[in-house]
């Protein structure tokens, strides 16, 4: 007892220590003070009040009528050109990635309910297809468009042409060369066999390697930044960039931990990699594209910063969690609940200023495809997050776990918070990109119908069959085979759920290639969900 | 530059704290545990099941580690054991706890269901035992054969989940798979289970050492 008591006082000393020390830091540095100047950094002088995505006929456009304007258009349109083969590369390898990691989703799911569905071969059982679909979509799809994202928005943040981004390309190229050897090597049943880790550690160097090509151009850019302020996307950005290559190394030391103490590395790991890695990017691209698009800045510059803070010392510390009622020290659990609860601050925050800036401004998601998306996104990042820190509590941990209603929830997280950001933010980048605007706004509007008619009827299928199974489960007077067969309805329609949204990822990727083709007639005016009549397209 | 550098590197050390806490001292605390006197370290062919096991993603459904009675008293009660212990994994690497029950946890599957038979059987068609299973067959661990040679594991399967002709053989894999199932067998006590958990809500505070 008393050791345990003795680590727990020592551990949360050291904990708000480390957080005294950087509200101190953040003072002392003027961090607070210059707060909403610092949330304007990314408009240039007179855009405020423009939309960057005009979102209704009747904005005021940011035509570049003076010189001033005129300037900043020049340099935005400089700075983003400057990033255009890195961030194509990592853009369209993730739009790859995604159907291939569709495909194989949606063949597990049918194999849940159609256990005879494609057994003869091997290379297609459930259990190497499964962490196919998961190591596709997570690395592939959801790492690689996040990196490709981030490339943009660096020259953007800085206010300088990206430096260095023949390193990302080769970044690029390195990662892809990784996923085709990884996903390979679990078809062919060579996996390490933990969750989130199937990829042999040999493969996992490539990421490592290419992950921090990635970090090159950004310390190159960042050491050349215009602007005095580093604004709170940047802040997210570089502090996942360094986490993520921190992490992947020690999760895939080899033959470092073993037995329990394997597991705890697991899962600090694989909550890790969406916390402090596809969290920062999803949250710092909403903090770019809601107030660019609606030309006006975050409403509270200081609660970002709060919410930064937060979510890197919450967050870092609620993989444990997984493990409830597992074979591990009392202790740890408990840490990890601790965290998961606190998590709901830094949530709060950033709900309030992505929602708050938000407010008296809903009109627009009728027409901008961009910040339909990224709303969408960031409304359920909320939800997702307030969920997992319940989940977190040992009275719902003990229903939820081992069920299918974790699943809806890892996919509430990662698809329908993290990867509507991601569409929407590929729906702003690509036409700034190509200087060609998306052909069809039809197939925008069907995409966006699909994936979340998808996603709806995936997430809220699987979380009631899951809470049933769950509760069904704590008593044994109800026989397992029961409990299977309670969950079938749930499992088919997620069958039905899935297909929709691969459905949607084929018209995202074939309107994609369209545009990389420079299909449909040459338009100056942006495709919105609506028709628009008068705005210019930049 | 420096303020760039001094949000990156307090990025990183809170990191290096978190690995701390959720790193190294559970591996310190847990590399501790005593191993139970009565586990046995996996034979060759066990060791080659549990690759077996890895390969075809087996934990994606499976667990393997009952919890507390006082805690979740469905794993006692459906027969899954005692809660497990750290020192029940001294010899996994890596662990195989999994995180679903898509199918019953299978720590101690080696007690509850002891014949090769039956493992193989199940192996090659749950649903030749278990009517309205959900679990995938593995015909590619087995062969068909018309007459099986001498030394040959054969499997009788129940029509209609058979072939028409000829018999079924285990290969090398199915046999070491069922020979890893057998050995999940941990119904031995826990040296470091208190006999009585004196509080039960939280047991397992005194299993720290």
């Amino acid at each position: 007892m008393t050791p345990t008591i003795a680590i727990l006082l020592i551990i949360t000393f050291v904990l708000s220590t480390v957080g005294l020390l950087l509200l101190i830091w953040s003072i002392a540095n003027n961090q607070f003070s210059h707060g909403q100047a610092a949330a304007r950094t990314i408009f240039s002088p007179g855009e405020e009040g423009h939309s960057e995505d005009p979102a209704r006929p009747s904005d005021p456009t940011f035509t570049g009528n003076t010189s001033e304007q005129t300037a900043a258009i020049e340099a935005r349109w400089t700075a983003d050109q400057s990033s255009r083969t890195a961030v194509l590369t990592w853009l369209s390898s993730s739009v790859f990635w995604l159907l291939l990691g569709s495909f194989f989703g949606l063949a597990s799911s049918i194999k849940m309910h159609l256990p005879e569905f494609l057994t003869a071969s091997e290379f297609l059982t459930f259990g190497r297809i499964r962490p196919v679909h998961l190591n596709a979509v997570t690395y592939g799809w959801a790492s690689m468009a996040g990196i490709g994202v981030a490339l943009f928005l660096i020259p953007r943040l800085f206010k300088t042409p990206l430096v260095g981004g023949k390193y990302a390309v080769i970044g690029g190229f390195i990662w892809n060369i990784g996923l085709v050897l990884g996903l390979s090597a679990i078809t062919l049943g060579l996996s390490d066999g933990e969750e989130w880790l199937e990829f042999p550690w040999q493969i996992d160097i490539l990421f490592v390697v290419g992950g921090a090509l990635c970090a090159v151009p950004l310390l190159l850019t960042a050491a050349n930044r215009k602007v005095e302020h580093l604004y709170v996307t940047s802040w997210y950005l570089m502090a996942a960039l360094v986490w993520f290559p921190f992490l992947f190394l020690i999760a895939n030391l080899p033959f470092a931990f073993p037995g329990a103490s394997g597991a705890t590395v697991n899962w600090w790991f694989a909550h890790n990699v969406l916390g402090l890695w596809v969290t920062p990017i999803g949250i710092g691209i909403a903090y770019y594209m809601i107030p660019k698009i609606l030309g006006r800045p975050i409403i509270s510059y200081q609660l970002s910063l709060i919410g930064f803070w937060s979510l890197a010392l919450f967050y870092s510390q609620v993989g444990i969690h997984h493990l409830i009622g597992g074979p591990i020290p009392t202790w740890l659990v408990t840490l990890s609940i601790v965290h998961s609860v606190m998590m709901s601050i830094p949530v709060i925050t950033v709900a309030i200023n992505h929602h708050g800036t938000m407010m008296g401004n809903f009109s627009r998601l009728k027409d901008s495809p961009t910040l339909r998306f990224v709303w969408i996104g960031a409304l359920m990042y909320t939800v997702a997050s307030l969920q997992g820190s319940m989940e977190a509590l040992r009275s719902i941990n003990v229903i939820t776990h081992f069920t299918h209603y974790t699943v809806a929830h890892a996919h509430l997280g990662m698809y329908a918070f993290l990867s509507f950001i991601l569409f929407g933010a590929v729906y702003f980048i690509m036409p700034r990109l190509t200087n060609w605007e998306w052909p069809w706004r039809k197939l925008i509007s069907l995409h966006f119908w699909l994936v979340s008619i998808g996603i709806l009827i995936y997430v809220v299928s699987l979380t009631i069959a899951g809470w049933k199974q769950g509760v069904a489960l704590l008593d044994a007077a109800m026989p397992f085979m029961d409990i299977v067969k309670m969950t079938l309805p749930a499992l088919q329609a997620r069958t039905v759920g899935g297909a929709l949204m691969t459905l949607g990822h084929l018209v995202f990727a074939f309107h994609f290639i369209a545009m990389l083709m420079r299909r449909g007639a040459a338009t100056e005016q942006p495709t919105l969900f609506r028709p628009a009549t008068k705005e210019n397209a930049q | 530059m420096k303020r760039a550098l001094a949000i990156m590197v307090g990025a990183a050390l809170i990191l290096l704290l978190a690995t701390l806490t959720l790193v190294v001292m559970p591996y310190l605390q847990m590399s501790a545990e005593q191993v139970p006197p009565d586990l046995k370290p996996y034979t060759e062919q066990q060791q080659r099941g549990r690759q077996v096991y890895i390969a075809n993603g087996c934990v994606y459904c499976h667990s393997q580690q009952p919890r507390d009675p006082s805690f979740a008293p469905g794993d006692k009660d459906r027969g899954w054991g005692r809660p497990s212990v750290p020192g029940d994994y001294a010899y996994d690497e890596p662990h195989l706890l999994g995180t679903m029950r898509t199918g019953p946890d299978l720590f101690n599957i080696g007690a509850r269901q002891p014949s090769i038979d039956w493992q193989l059987m199940h192996l090659y068609n749950p649903r030749a035992i278990i009517k309205g299973s959900i679990m995938p067959s593995y015909p590619f661990l087995f062969r068909h054969v018309e007459e099986p040679a001498e030394g040959d594991k054969v499997v009788n399967i129940p029509p209609p989940y058979g072939p028409e002709t000829g018999k079924i053989v285990a290969t090398e894999d199915a046999l070491a798979l069922a020979e890893y199932m057998l050995a999940l067998d941990h119904t031995y006590p826990a040296p470091t289970l208190p006999k009585k958990p004196p509080n039960s809500d939280e047991p397992k505070e005194n299993r720290a050492p």
